[in-house]
């Protein structure tokens, strides 16, 4: 294991948002993802989709501006940008699940090799669990991003070759972002992209169940201000 | 012209029996018809199955309805940790619980409303969601059926109604209602206003009067409790 410190989340989601583009229309789901909208590239315009029913929504409300009647799919209110528009619940997982929106990014459980994807039940854990949207934006997306930590807080990796967790959708993972590398799901599995600042190829592979396909140099991870 | 209009939320859900099926609309503390609730609550009625995006916030939303047992079963996408009074109920094994991933509950509804008799979706396929249910590829990709969601009541929420019942919705406070209104035999829409028939621009119309039975004019109540 190396000595050098893992990404933040707030480092992870920075690094995320490096796959937006001009235009794009974006899912966020919870957890890291939900912070990428603070890190969208200065000069482009992101038009964020909430599975309530909005499509361009902009940044939290300011203190004393909440209205209600617009909220984010975490119950915070928000607002929207010029260009955004409103619908039903049903148009929107219209998009997500129809494959019309560029870019999802889900907070994650597991990713396997092969893409499967599991991020809403851990098997044992108290309460009902909840599916909420993820099902169908996981199995809609034309590029699902996973944003995550790479192990658990017990240690084991969440990067595997077979989910064991209950899964959300198939082989619908392109690329997995987490506080030690970029990788990507390709037909021969994993493909190390980037490694975090520090870490080597070597180390980030103990860190992970499957296999990891290295290509060449592996660069670090570009982190703003470095 | 039906007379649709009425004077309390108690007359309006005055009739809804024990055992019955109810959709609620509402989503993230927006657009749910908590008034109709909170009457729904006072009349009494018990054994009902909800068919809901969650499971309310503390005793918000449908939490009064768990809280005092009126809910013996739930189809559900995210029951929701806050769901406090649902969630004991579900731990002691007093309630029964289908999940279903959230697009395909407003399909199932919007198939419920629309005669049509199921639908195949590559959601869920290889999850518990599949569980059960007939699977077979379609385009090359394993899919799964699901069958419509009909229930007897829809309680839904929308900004202003004429008194024909032709509605229009705030922001995201539109979420689940629409969808909903089409698919019960009857559906008991609480307003913030009710107009004359012909100030609503038809342009702008999202529920169209034939869809909506029942209409009761209700100060909103917003659910703020933090989740």
């Amino acid at each position: 294991m190396s000595s050098n410190p893992k990404l933040t989340r707030e480092q992870v989601a920075a690094r995320a948002a490096l796959e937006l583009h001009n235009g794009d229309c974006v899912n966020l789901g919870w957890g890291i993802p939900n912070l990428v909208s603070d890190y969208v590239p200065t000069g482009i315009t992101v038009y964020f989709h909430s599975e309530n029913g909005i499509l361009g929504m902009g940044p939290r409300a300011r203190a004393g501006e909440e209205d209600y009647d617009v909220v984010d799919a975490m119950k915070v209110p928000v607002t929207v940008i010029p260009g955004a528009s409103f619908f039903d619940q049903g148009t929107a997982h219209l998009m997500s699940r129809g494959g019309h929106l560029d870019v999802s990014m889900l907070g994650g459980l597991q990713v396997a090799e092969n893409g499967d994807f599991a991020n809403w039940k851990i098997p044992g854990a108290k309460g009902s669990g909840g599916i909420g949207g993820a099902m169908d934006i996981a199995t809609g997306a034309r590029r699902l991003i996973v944003c995550m930590e790479h192990v658990t807080k017990e240690g084991a990796p969440k990067l595997v070759r077979r989910c064991t967790y209950p899964l959300t959708a198939l082989a619908c993972v392109h690329r997995v972002v987490t506080d030690l590398a970029v990788v990507d799901v390709t037909p021969e599995g994993f493909v190390l992209r980037e490694v975090a600042p520090g870490w080597t190829p070597q180390q980030v592979q103990q860190q992970t169940d499957a296999r990891l396909i290295v290509r060449g140099d592996v660069p670090e991870i570009r982190l703003a201000g470095r | 012209m039906k007379q649709k209009l009425y004077d309390t939320v108690d007359a309006a859900v005055g009739d809804v029996p024990s055992g019955a099926r109810i959709f609620f609309g509402g989503f993230g503390g927006a657009g749910f018809p908590n008034n109709l609730i909170q009457a729904l609550d006072r009349q009494g009625a018990s054994e009902l199955t909800a068919i809901t995006n969650n499971c309310g916030s503390g005793d918000g939303e449908l939490g009064i309805l768990f809280k005092h047992g009126r809910i013996r079963s739930v189809i559900a996408s995210f029951p929701g940790p806050h769901a406090r009074h649902f969630q004991e109920l579900y731990a002691a094994g007093k309630i029964s619980l289908e999940l279903v991933p959230q697009g395909i509950l407003c399909e199932r509804i919007r198939a419920a409303g629309a005669g049509i008799y199921g639908f195949y979706a590559a959601v869920g396929a290889g999850t518990p969601v599949a569980d059960g249910r007939e699977e077979r590829v379609v385009g090359g990709r394993r899919t799964v059926f699901y069958e419509p969601l009909a229930a007897e009541f829809a309680f839904i929420k929308a900004w202003k109604a004429d008194e024909l019942g032709n509605l229009i919705y705030r922001k995201t406070a539109r979420n689940f209602n629409p969808l909903m209104a089409v698919a019960a035999k009857t559906t008991i829409v609480e307003v913030e206003e009710v107009v004359p028939v012909g100030s609503l621009d038809p342009e702008a119309i999202v529920t169209p009067f034939v869809f909506i039975h029942r209409i009761v004019r209700a100060k909103g109540i917003h659910n703020v409790v933090k989740s």
